[in-house]
């Protein structure tokens, strides 16, 4: 649905110039939900926006729903951009309209008239539950509900592809929790593909199905999260189960990228006749899948058995300390 | 019975024939005498900076527009005419206004045809408080929050739209504040208008006040100036509040 081709971006300011983007290349594919996790001045924010042409990159393409943004100007750009809609960290609304109003605002641009406006603002804010709220001022309202409003609004015209930067940056983890949840249930009902960047490794952990990690301007890993999590040495499973040091001798981790029903760590000590000795580990829900990570000393003269049973078993055995 | 104030005056003089009791006593029993001339040069000072206001709005307004949007990272960047704008506000901003009206006169000539009277003063009082209206809009403007602007941007707004639909309505209420400090720079400019036969309150205060040495004209004129400007004030205040409460 998003297709971004070796995408650059330099901002000279008066003495240096920063590289905001390196040679990204991003895919998106139809209703998922594809998070960018990095450091600010990764460069995450230019590549939202150059999504939606907000920033114009310097070189490189971008398509989204087979419309090549990057070759429209003028009009055509504004009229490319009523079909994608963005979500923002402090939810810029307008503090002169009422949450209606708000709502109504890209209805308004695109000349819908004032009847069919209303009953579309009605149904939206039905959909993120804030159906009593219409006429009440942004001003007066919890961060929470900001958001929801800042959702429908970037709902209002029915795009098929929502940009969210850093939509739940400002807000609490529980309210978090509510928008990350509306989020997908919006992905799950209206078949909408969303693009999020963020902070939090918890975001990319409770809803995305692929992710990618940026650093200076390029994605040092991107994939399904799943598949990323079962790749030996990824950054991304490190970030999501930060084990304890661990670096004991014999250690090794242990990733189980779904859920187990078989004992495998008594099989191991039964049939290997090794010591197994849990040094510390996680079980997280990951992409709706249980997926956790082990930390543990095996010892024993069978030990590269044991170690190699267990990769057989679909888990992914890690050296500590390599 | 006390029938008015005049006579608790009068009855507070006859105890303590003091000096300023005096003359407060002669000042107010003088009030009917100065009203007719007060109520026709209030009216002038009225006239004058109600018009000074409109076109101060109606070209300040865009000015200070301009000035946000031409700017670097505005809407439509230009640096060579914001450069320009800019020099332009500025000039205006530093002429201290007695020396502006001197400076126009011959402008004010040819725009009105004469450079006595109310309509004449006008001219002066609109070019000093354009460019002091567009500096106040170009703060408020930039207060807008630039995450709304883009947000509208990314909804496909026209830029147009933006300054009308997202811009202006949001700073609003910085707008109308600074519609007030104009208002009450206007009212202060209008007295000076007097000093080169402008006519209104200030013309009045210099002319009967200074120049026919009559305290009573001045004390009236400063009164009524204070009156009409504590009542912009309010008025500006109850409206600015109620947009905030939104």
């Amino acid at each position: 649905m998003i297709d971004a081709v070796d995408l650059h971006k330099v901002y000279r300011l008066k003495r240096h110039r920063v590289t905001a983007l390196d040679g990204v290349d991003l895919h998106v594919e139809s209703g998922e939900i594809f998070g960018v996790v990095g450091q600010s001045g990764a460069g995450k924010s230019t590549l939202l926006r150059s999504v939606n042409l907000l920033e114009r990159p310097d070189s490189g393409t971008v398509t989204v729903a087979g419309e090549e943004l990057t070759s429209l100007r003028g009009a055509r750009l504004r009229a490319a951009r009523r079909g994608i809609g963005m979500v923002h960290q402090h939810f810029a609304l307008l503090s002169s309209r009422t949450v209606a109003g708000n709502v109504g605002f890209p209805l308004e641009i695109a000349g819908v008239d004032r009847a069919a406006r209303r009953a579309r603002v009605g149904e939206l804010l039905e959909l993120v539950g804030l159906g009593d709220k219409a006429r009440a001022y942004p001003s007066q309202l919890s961060g929470g509900q900001k958001q929801r409003v800042g959702i429908a609004r970037a709902l209002a015209s029915a795009p098929q592809v929502l940009l969210s930067d850093e939509a739940t940056s400002a807000l609490d983890p529980a309210t978090t929790d509510s928008i990350l949840a509306l989020l997908r249930r919006l992905r799950d009902e209206l078949g909408l593909t969303i693009l999020l960047i963020t902070h939090e490794m918890d975001v990319i952990k409770k809803i995305c199905d692929s992710a990618a990690i940026m650093e200076n301007g390029v994605f040092r890993e991107s994939g399904r999260v799943l598949d990323l999590i079962g790749t030996p040495g990824s950054l991304l499973a490190r970030s999501l189960f930060p084990l304890p040091d661990i670096g004991g001798e014999d250690a090794v981790v242990v990733t189980y990228p779904r859920s187990f029903d078989e004992p495998l760590m008594s099989e191991l000590t039964r049939r290997f006749d090794v010591d197994v000795n849990i040094l510390g580990g996680g079980v997280e829900k990951v992409a709706g899948q249980s997926v956790g990570r082990l930390g543990v000393q095996v010892r024993g003269s069978r030990r590269d058995e044991a170690l190699t049973y267990l990769s057989e078993h679909g888990l992914l055995v890690e050296e500590a300390g390599k | 019975m006390i029938a008015n104030p005049t006579d608790i005056l009068f009855l507070a003089s006859a105890v303590d024939a003091g000096g300023p009791w005096d003359a407060l006593v002669a000042f107010v029993r003088d009030w009917p005498n100065m009203w007719p001339g007060l109520w026709l040069a209030t009216q002038d000072t009225v006239y004058m900076v109600l018009w000074a206001t409109i076109f101060s709005v109606l070209f300040g307004l865009p000015l200070g527009v301009l000035l946000v949007t031409t700017d670097r990272g505005g809407l439509t960047p230009a640096p060579v005419v914001r450069a320009v704008l800019s020099a332009v506000v500025n000039v205006g901003r530093s002429l201290p206004f007695i020396v502006l009206m001197v400076a126009v006169l011959s402008l004010t000539r040819f725009l009105v045809g004469t450079t006595l009277g109310p309509t004449a003063a006008i001219v002066p009082l609109s070019i000093g408080a354009i460019p002091f209206f567009a500096r106040l809009v170009e703060t408020s403007l930039r207060e807008v929050d630039r995450e709304v602007v883009e947000a509208a941007h990314a909804m496909g707004t026209r830029k147009s739209t933006i300054v009308g639909k997202v811009m202006l309505p949001e700073a609003l209420p910085g707008l109308i504040a600074g519609l007030v400090m104009t208002v009450v720079a206007l009212i202060s400019y209008s007295a000076m208008a007097g000093a080169i036969g402008g006519g209104g309150l200030g013309d009045l205060a210099i002319r009967e006040g200074y120049q026919r040495f009559n305290d009573h004209y001045l004390w009236a004129t400063v009164i009524l100036l204070i009156v009409i400007v504590q009542a912009a004030q309010s008025l500006g205040d109850l409206v600015v509040r109620r947009l905030a409460r939104r």
